[in-house]
């Protein structure tokens, strides 16, 4: 029978540790986890993107519960462990369940430390620990108004740079004279300072917090000399310190924290400890390599490795907020026997320092420049003697040995040892060698084997570097697609970034992301614009020239330069009125082709640019409108003649696909939306091939979507049944805003639904009713701006300059 | 040399182009972000697409019909295509463009 070990704690050490555990001694012990938090192991140090935006929750999830089920381990989640009875080997949760064990890890990790001012228990006040934490302040940060951030180490930065990116005005109280005095040193606090105030946020140094007041909650915060700051939030984030409390009551020895031997063993033999709530050799840890490094001693202790012990190391630290380089390693104190090597350029701003000692790195700060970090911590880790290239030392490894070598060449160059992933402790020698073992191709793929870049991320522009030393050209980094060459965002980062930053100019994203080209490209344009129009529909204006010239001049662009344009006929239906005016509008220009088109409706054929504004005029005065032919937004509504005409039709399938277009026409998607809707299943319409699709049934409206008839053939996907049109309004159009707000430029609804999932959008479409208000509510508000027929706009004078030559020469009489 | 006034700078669009009507032709007149201005002839190497109808970036245009980029300097294909399109001389003269038509000249002569 296989041996029961009982975990108290589900962070990323004790995570971690399973990994290891599971790897060499698969099946030895029946695994049971006790989580005071109700949820899974997800990704703590990567709470401040989520914070800010940049991240949702699910995308820093380590382990789904796919990961427990499929490994057999019982998760208690939302159970806190009150006793351990050593004697009966059991441990009792708060929920009263109580489970026996052969082994126990305990891994409670650390509790925030609250100054014990007046008034540090009033609503209002926060800390910043775990994700309850973050979803307070967002909500809190949605009334967008005053926050103070007490603490100026590295949390409280980045808590005040998220609640910034939330649209609060943040100030950040510093006890010390300078910020993250230790990490960095006072050049590079003041350096980060000025980063920190240029973001809007306000900094006092030497702040001694006196008291927390307010009437029942939060109002202010007042400081030692008499400063009083207003704010409805307050956040602490001074420091932790190790959550030992239940152990020390199950009489094991704890000191700062729960005391263990190198094999991370307490004073009981069958229980052990790790994590931030464990004290090795007089040290309590925080940063997730050292951390990291205790879940592996622990598994191999638990798989029968009595060797296997805990070894200090130094751990570099880098700062998460977007647009802020900071790295920082080891003893960088001033002394007698020490000597520094400085490098400081103000207009970029750059600061460096190196501390040496005996011709040796012991310290390092890097400000406005980190790429050399991996290099330095290697130098000191191995003692190199750096007296021969001690005056072009600070320049970084390209500097050494002759030319500058290129980014990649320094990759090249790195020892095989050179720690590449510090959160991980991954050297280099271990990545390129599972690439090449595994055959692995995708930075996924890396990270899953390697668990190189996959905590903090800092690294993985030096791991792509590697996959492509190793790989080659195969090497695609598909992983995330830069949108253009311009970047090397992907689309979701960009359209994330956009949102979080409020971005509302090209230019102002092109500034903020670092795009490398001045104006970009005929690529991220068209798409950045699209993103902008969708995100901000009341206060972003439409960049013309950055749309593509179909979207520009409002017609279809052909081989030969002429054009061809499309009215719009309600679900396919017209009259005789209508029809006349089409063939009054043929016979006046010469239009030399007439053709009835795919979305039942007449394309024109072969008009001249020029003609353009006339071929409209006319048209609009017979009651037409663009049909939007040429767009990425609505294009038609396909129907069949249901119930009015039809012996079999079970709605009015016509007045209802007629609505639809009403109601939607003008809006701009990601790609074309074509859509239909079918009175019975016999589908006359073609309805189970369109973006979006209606079966009309005899009791109510099937919802189709996802198909695709065109480069792709795939029927729909049924998104559900509902039982009134008005209901069925609803769910069509939050699906398509929905997509909308998700969408990649250019990509199609059946592509965009494979990518996030058919469950999650029947989830947030069907099941989730507030959800689904929500995205309607806002298709509609951007519909006040979108709705504007183009065709009059121009033929009222917008863009003439479009349609007319700037000037004729050559020409005989143009001579005169 | 024959220098012909097309109109102003600021007949055409940041980012953008207008054309002028010739008897062989016409040709794009380019205006970049910070104000270059380039002519070249609006017949894309490829499949004579209209140039002028193109997303201009930098100093080059993207042909609306099968995304060739043009360098609107020296009227080249960039990137892996290879083809070029006629340049034609432009002068600024405060507001005022003028292009230079040799061929042309003579023709109206």
């Amino acid at each position: 029978m296989s041996e029961r070990l009982v975990i108290i704690g589900n962070g990323m050490a004790p995570g971690r540790m399973l990994e290891h555990l599971l790897e060499q001694a698969p099946g030895r012990y029946t695994v049971t986890i006790f989580n005071a938090e109700p949820r899974v192991n997800y990704d703590r140090i990567m709470l401040s993107p989520v914070l800010s935006g940049e991240k949702a929750y699910e995308e820093i999830i380590i382990h789904g519960d796919g990961w427990y089920i499929a490994n057999n381990i019982t998760l208690y989640k939302g159970h806190k462990i009150v006793a351990i009875d050593r004697a009966a080997k059991t441990v009792t949760s708060d929920h009263g369940v109580t489970e026996p064990y052969d082994k126990l890890v305990i891994a409670t990790g650390s509790v925030p430390f609250i100054i014990p001012v007046p008034g540090h228990d009033l609503p209002g006040v926060l800390t910043y620990r775990d994700l309850d934490d973050v979803q307070a302040m967002m909500l809190a940060a949605q009334s967008r108004a005053k926050a103070v951030v007490i603490g100026g180490g590295l949390l409280g930065l980045e808590a005040a740079a998220g609640l910034n990116a939330q649209g609060m005005d943040v100030t950040v109280l510093h006890v010390m004279p300078t910020l993250m005095e230790r990490q960095l040193d006072p050049a590079a606090g003041y350096l980060l300072q000025r980063a920190v105030e240029q973001r809007g946020i306000k900094v006092i140094t030497k702040a001694n917090t006196q008291a927390i007041t307010g009437n029942g909650k939060v109002g202010q915060v007042e400081l030692a000399d008499g400063t009083i700051i207003p704010a409805t939030l307050v956040v602490m984030a001074v420091g932790i310190r190790p959550n030992s409390a239940l152990a020390k009551q199950a009489g094991i020895a704890v000191n700062r924290g729960i005391v263990v031997d190198a094999g991370m063993r307490s004073n009981d033999p069958d229980i052990y400890a790790l994590g931030e709530c464990a004290e090795v050799n007089g040290q309590v840890y925080g940063l997730v390599a050292p951390l990291y490094e205790m879940a592996r001693v622990t598994a191999s202790q638990l798989a029968g490795d009595a060797a296997a012990a805990f070894v200090h190391m130094d751990t570099p630290t880098k700062l998460k907020v977007t647009g802020i380089e900071l790295f920082s390693l080891g003893d960088f104190a001033e002394g007698e026997d020490r000597q520094e090597i400085v490098l400081r350029d103000a207009a970029a701003g750059v600061y460096k320092r190196l501390v040496l000692k005996d011709d040796r790195i012991i310290g390092t700060v890097l400000y406005g420049e980190t790429a050399d970090g991996a290099w330095f911590n290697d130098l000191k880790k191995k003692q190199t003697d750096i007296s021969e290239m001690r005056d072009t030392l600070i320049f970084g490894q390209s500097y050494q040995g002759g030319a500058p070598l290129d980014p990649m060449a320094a990759v090249a160059a790195l020892p095989d040892d050179a720690e590449i992933c510090g959160c991980n402790g991954v050297c280099k020698g271990k990545i390129t060698g599972a690439i090449t073992a595994k055959g692995l191709t995708s930075l996924d793929d890396v990270r899953a084997h390697t668990k190189a870049s996959a905590s903090c991320g800092s690294c993985t522009g030096l791991v792509e570097k590697l996959m492509v030393l190793t790989l080659g050209d195969t090497y695609n980094p598909a992983a995330v697609q830069p949108m253009c060459s311009c970047t090397t965002l992907g689309h979701d980062e960009v359209r994330r970034l956009i949102k979080a930053k409020s971005l509302k100019t090209i230019p102002a994203v092109m500034q903020e992301l670092e795009w490398t080209t001045s104006c970009g490209c005929a690529k991220c344009r068209p798409a950045l614009n699209y993103y902008l129009v969708c995100d901000w529909p009341d206060d972003y204006a439409d960049d013309y020239q950055s749309r593509f010239i179909n979207e520009r001049v409002h017609a279809n662009i052909q081989k030969d330069g002429t054009y061809s344009v499309v009215p719009r006929m309600w679900g396919g239906v017209t009259n005789a009125a209508e029809l006349r005016a089409i063939a009054d509008v043929v016979d006046k220009f010469e239009i030399p082709m007439v053709k009835v088109t795919g979305g039942q409706r007449i394309d024109m054929l072969g008009i001249r640019k020029e003609d353009l504004p006339a071929v409209w005029a006319d048209l609009g005065q017979a009651g037409f409108v663009s049909g939007h032919a040429y767009a990425k937004g609505l294009r038609t509504v396909k129907t069949c003649v249901g119930s009015d005409w039809c012996r079999f039709g079970t709605q009015d399938s016509t007045g209802f696909g007629v609505r639809i277009e009403k109601f939607m026409w003008g809006s701009w998607t990601p790609a074309k939306v074509k859509m239909a809707v079918s009175g019975c299943p016999r589908n006359c319409a073609e309805a189970t091939c369109k973006d979006v699709g209606v079966i009309c049934v005899d009791s109510g409206y099937e919802i189709h979507f996802a198909g695709a008839a065109g480069l792709d053939i795939k029927g729909t996907e049924v998104l559900g049944l509902v039982r009134t049109e008005d209901e069925a309004l609803e769910h069509i159009v939050a699906l398509t805003q929905m997509y909308r707000e998700q969408g990649r430029y250019l990509e199609r609804i059946y592509k965009w639904a494979k990518r996030i999932g058919i469950p999650e959008i029947k989830r947030q479409i069907m099941d989730d009713g507030d959800k689904r208000k929500a995205y309607y509510d806002r298709f509609v508000f951007s519909q006040k701006f979108a709705q504007v027929d183009p065709w009059s706009e121009r033929v009222s004078g917008k863009d003439k300059h479009e349609f007319r030559p700037m000037a004729s020469v050559g020409f005989a009489q143009a001579a005169e | 040399m024959n220098w012909v006034a097309i109109g102003s700078i600021s007949d055409i669009p940041r980012r953008g182009a207008r054309c002028v009507a010739t008897p062989e032709g016409k040709i794009a007149v380019f205006r970049t972000l910070d104000d270059q201005v380039y002519a070249i002839d609006d017949h894309c190497p490829h499949r004579g697409g209209p140039l002028s109808q193109g997303i201009v970036h930098g100093a080059a245009v993207t042909c609306p019909l099968h995304n060739w980029v043009i360098s609107l300097e020296t009227g080249k294909a960039l990137g892996a295509d290879e083809g070029a399109v006629r340049t034609i001389p432009v002068r600024v003269e405060g507001e005022r463009l003028f292009i230079a038509l040799e061929a042309l000249a003579s023709r109206a002569a």
